[in-house]
């Protein structure tokens, strides 16, 4: 065994014990270089956010890292933006109708993925999210909740959404600018952000806010 | 470096450091597959059609001048007492088993290539040297009723490949040790198979697999890419692929019967248990595991339920009776059971899975949370997921429930006309929603034969009781030509992308003026 993966073995096998205590640390997850400005994921915690798009984009980070992640609750969840957006398919688990059971599904998930995106069908108690936060602490695991969570560790959501290469009758999507709004501890931030940009990469975007395409008269 | 003929060569002792491969070959198998088939003689002129050309033919067919590639009615009238039947693949492979049973008493490790073609390792030690054990092998062949078999035998699979293409009927080539690259050198570069690549070499003046081994390694590699180092590397005779073992013989196949037949599920899976057990122990006396199963149920009236089950480990005997339940439940016998079957299909050696030092690995606590899963809600609802090529957003996705072998998805390189260009929706509906798109002019707006909109759109509602949304910017339309929900009738179809005041981005289709909400960029 060389020396890297040696050591990576060591914070393993030592996050493994603290798993094993019951006294497992949070460690933050990698996140695409272009949402470094964003926010940094940790297990341990909840993020609620409102577009799928940006569930997707920061499900990328672990995905590549070698994470498992899933998706519970979202039949409607569009695979090749996914793929686009760095989300490595080969190591997504989906369950787009789970019914009743989504609560149980989402905590048997977070058994075997790093990171969970849940759409809940109804509003969140504060009893099933303590559950679930105990569940993610014990598992050294994340939870995205596309919708409103109870004492979720951040709230990400989309403010502003501008399309580029699009006219009228002309054109094609191909870049969109989102200011996304993050309330975590403290007075909400805006970034701006490329979601993603014409080069189909996420990355942060020049505060300046362009022109709006007009609209039609 | 000499090259061994098929008469002078010395019987080569097999070095151990490097696997000698011995490849059979059965001359023009479809011919002598149909012939046995439909009780045909292979001395008359008999000829194997493939969507109308010939895919093969018999000798006797050939020296009247029918070839490979003719049409059919050409063919007869060259040779009128020609035999022409249709190719049935399955007939080619069914028959090529008995080929390789019959093999499998006198040697070990025979892989098939493809129908007609297969490796084996070389018994040499047993039956005294290779030219010996090609004899054996040939004998057994006629045993079996196959009179033409050619075989080489050389230090890799594409060298013996070519060695028995170049051996007299019922004879063996055989290449010495190290002298693959000299063989291979004099043959000419088409045997690459290759289109474009050989229509390259050849212009560029390269006709010979020598002239191309000749090349540097590092220019192949910078100019033709790792595929053409690929060939590259074949062309000099550096093939490190050896004879792999095949699927199991029939005896790791373990089946189980029920008398009196049962009627539910949960007795047929219970009774299954030891059986499961017996398979698995089987397999790994053997040093091996399964990675993929064919459930095989069968009712007293003849029906039949079948199933390929892949595990990306293996499986272990709990597994085979999980997913003997799931396959039960997913398609319930119509009567009652009276025998299930279970066949490895793929085996390996159990040397590439057993569990690390330090326990089970990652992927295998995956299989493990997602098997809990499938047991609350069912095996179809836990997905793993694909892109695939197609034209629709909903068509370039695919799904398949987890553990089970999808079906072979569509190239996502080919070219698909009609295919939105990135970025992709985030948002795939199910189903179309119905939409209504109303023009300046406060019409619905339609598309026009000549694919011009009737107006430019200014308002749109994407999904009943959606909001009336004003149009800010628009593109489109895009043409389609495929009718992926009615194939039967040709109408006016072309895509949209639509983006409202508000930000929100769809993609839209109208047909016949009827407007579908498909995705939205959410």
């Amino acid at each position: 065994m060389t020396g890297p993966s040696a050591a990576l073995r060591i914070q393993e096998l030592q996050q493994r014990v603290q798993v094993m205590q019951g006294s497992a640390l949070s460690r933050s997850l990698p996140m695409l270089p272009g949402l470094s400005d964003l926010i940094r994921l940790r297990t341990g915690s909840t993020y609620a956010v409102d577009s799928p798009s940006l569930a997707m984009a920061l499900m990328a980070g672990p995905s590549q890292a070698g994470e498992w992640t899933a998706v519970v609750g979202v039949p409607d969840f569009g695979l090749e933006a996914a793929e686009h957006l760095g989300v490595d398919l080969g190591r997504v688990v989906l369950v787009p109708r789970p019914g009743e059971h989504w609560l149980s599904v989402t905590a048997g998930l977070l058994d075997v993925a790093g990171l969970v995106l849940v759409k809940p069908p109804s509003p969140v108690s504060e009893h099933q999210a303590a559950r679930l936060k105990s569940r993610m602490r014990q598992k050294d695991a994340a939870l995205l909740s596309w919708g409103p969570w109870p004492r979720s560790e951040a709230t990400l959501s989309v403010s502003s959404s501008t399309w580029d290469g699009v006219g009228h009758g002309h054109g094609r999507l191909a870049g969109r600018r989102v200011v996304v709004e993050v309330t975590q501890s403290g007075p909400t931030r805006a970034v701006p952000l490329w979601l993603p940009g014409a080069d189909r990469q996420v990355r942060a975007a020049e505060p300046a806010v362009r022109a709006v395409v007009q609209v039609a008269g | 470096m000499s090259v061994g003929g098929s008469t002078g060569g010395r019987v080569a002792v097999a070095d151990l450091a490097h696997p000698r491969v011995m490849v059979l070959w059965c001359p023009d198998w479809p011919v002598v597959a149909a012939a046995g088939h439909h009780e045909l003689s292979l001395r008359s002129p008999v000829a194997v059609v493939d969507k109308g050309e010939v895919f093969a033919c018999s000798p006797a067919a050939r020296a009247e001048g029918v070839a490979r590639g003719m049409r059919r009615r050409d063919a007869a009238s060259r040779c009128p007492e020609l035999a022409v039947v249709d190719r049935v693949p399955e007939v080619e492979a069914r028959a090529f088993e008995a080929v390789l049973s019959s093999v499998e008493d006198v040697a070990s490790g025979v892989s098939p290539l493809r129908p007609g073609l297969c490796a084996l390792g070389v018994p040499s030690r047993f039956y005294g040297g290779e030219r010996e054990a090609a004899a054996v092998v040939a004998e057994q062949l006629v045993g079996v009723g196959v009179w033409d078999s050619r075989s080489g035998v050389a230090d890799g699979l594409f060298a013996a490949e070519h060695a028995a293409r170049r051996a007299p009927a019922q004879d063996c080539w055989v290449v010495e040790p190290g002298g693959s690259a000299a063989f291979l050198g004099d043959l000419p570069i088409s045997v690459l198979e290759d289109h474009d690549l050989v229509t390259l070499l050849r212009r560029l003046g390269i006709r010979s697999l020598g002239d191309f081994a000749s090349l540097s390694p590092r220019d192949v590699l910078t100019r033709f890419g790792h595929h053409g180092a690929r060939l590259h590397r074949l062309a000099r005779g550096q093939d490190g692929r050896v004879a792999s073992s095949r699927r199991p013989p029939v005896e790791v196949q373990q089946h189980v019967t029920f008398d009196p037949p049962l009627e539910t599920i949960e007795p047929v899976v219970f009774s299954t248990r030891q059986t499961a057990d017996r398979c698995v122990a089987e397999l790994s006396r053997h040093g091996l595991v399964a990675t993929e199963v064919r459930i095989e149920v069968l009712g007293d009236r003849g029906w039949l339920g079948s199933r390929v089950w892949s595990h990306s480990r293996w499986f272990a005997s709990s597994d085979l009776v999980d997913r003997l339940y799931w396959q039960l439940q997913a398609d319930p016998a119509p009567e009652p059971v009276t025998e299930v079957r279970l066949c490895p299909e793929r085996v390996e050696s159990l040397g590439d899975h057993g569990a690390g030092l330090w326990g089970s690995s990652v992927d295998e606590h995956v299989e493990r949370g997602i098997a809990r899963l499938q047991g609350m809600l069912g095996p179809e609802e836990v997905l793993t997921a694909a892109v695939q090529g197609g034209r629709s957003p909903r068509a370039r996705q695919q799904t398949s429930p987890w553990g089970e072998r999808g079906v072979q998805p569509r190239r996502v390189s080919l070219p698909w006309p009609g295919s939105i260009p990135p970025p992709a929706p985030a948002r795939v509906f199910a189903e179309p929603l119905p939409s209504l798109v109303l023009g300046v002019d406060g019409r619905p707006v339609q598309v026009t034969d000549r694919g011009q909109v009737s107006a430019p759109p200014a308002t749109f509602r994407a999904g009943r009781g959606a909001a009336q949304v004003q149009v800010q910017a628009w593109a489109g339309p895009w043409p389609i030509d495929e009718l992926w929900w009615d194939p039967a009738h040709a109408r006016q179809v072309a895509r949209f992308q639509l983006v409202g005041v508000d930000g929100s981005a769809w993609l839209l289709v109208v047909e016949d003026g009827q407007w579908w909400t498909e995705a939205r960029y959410d």
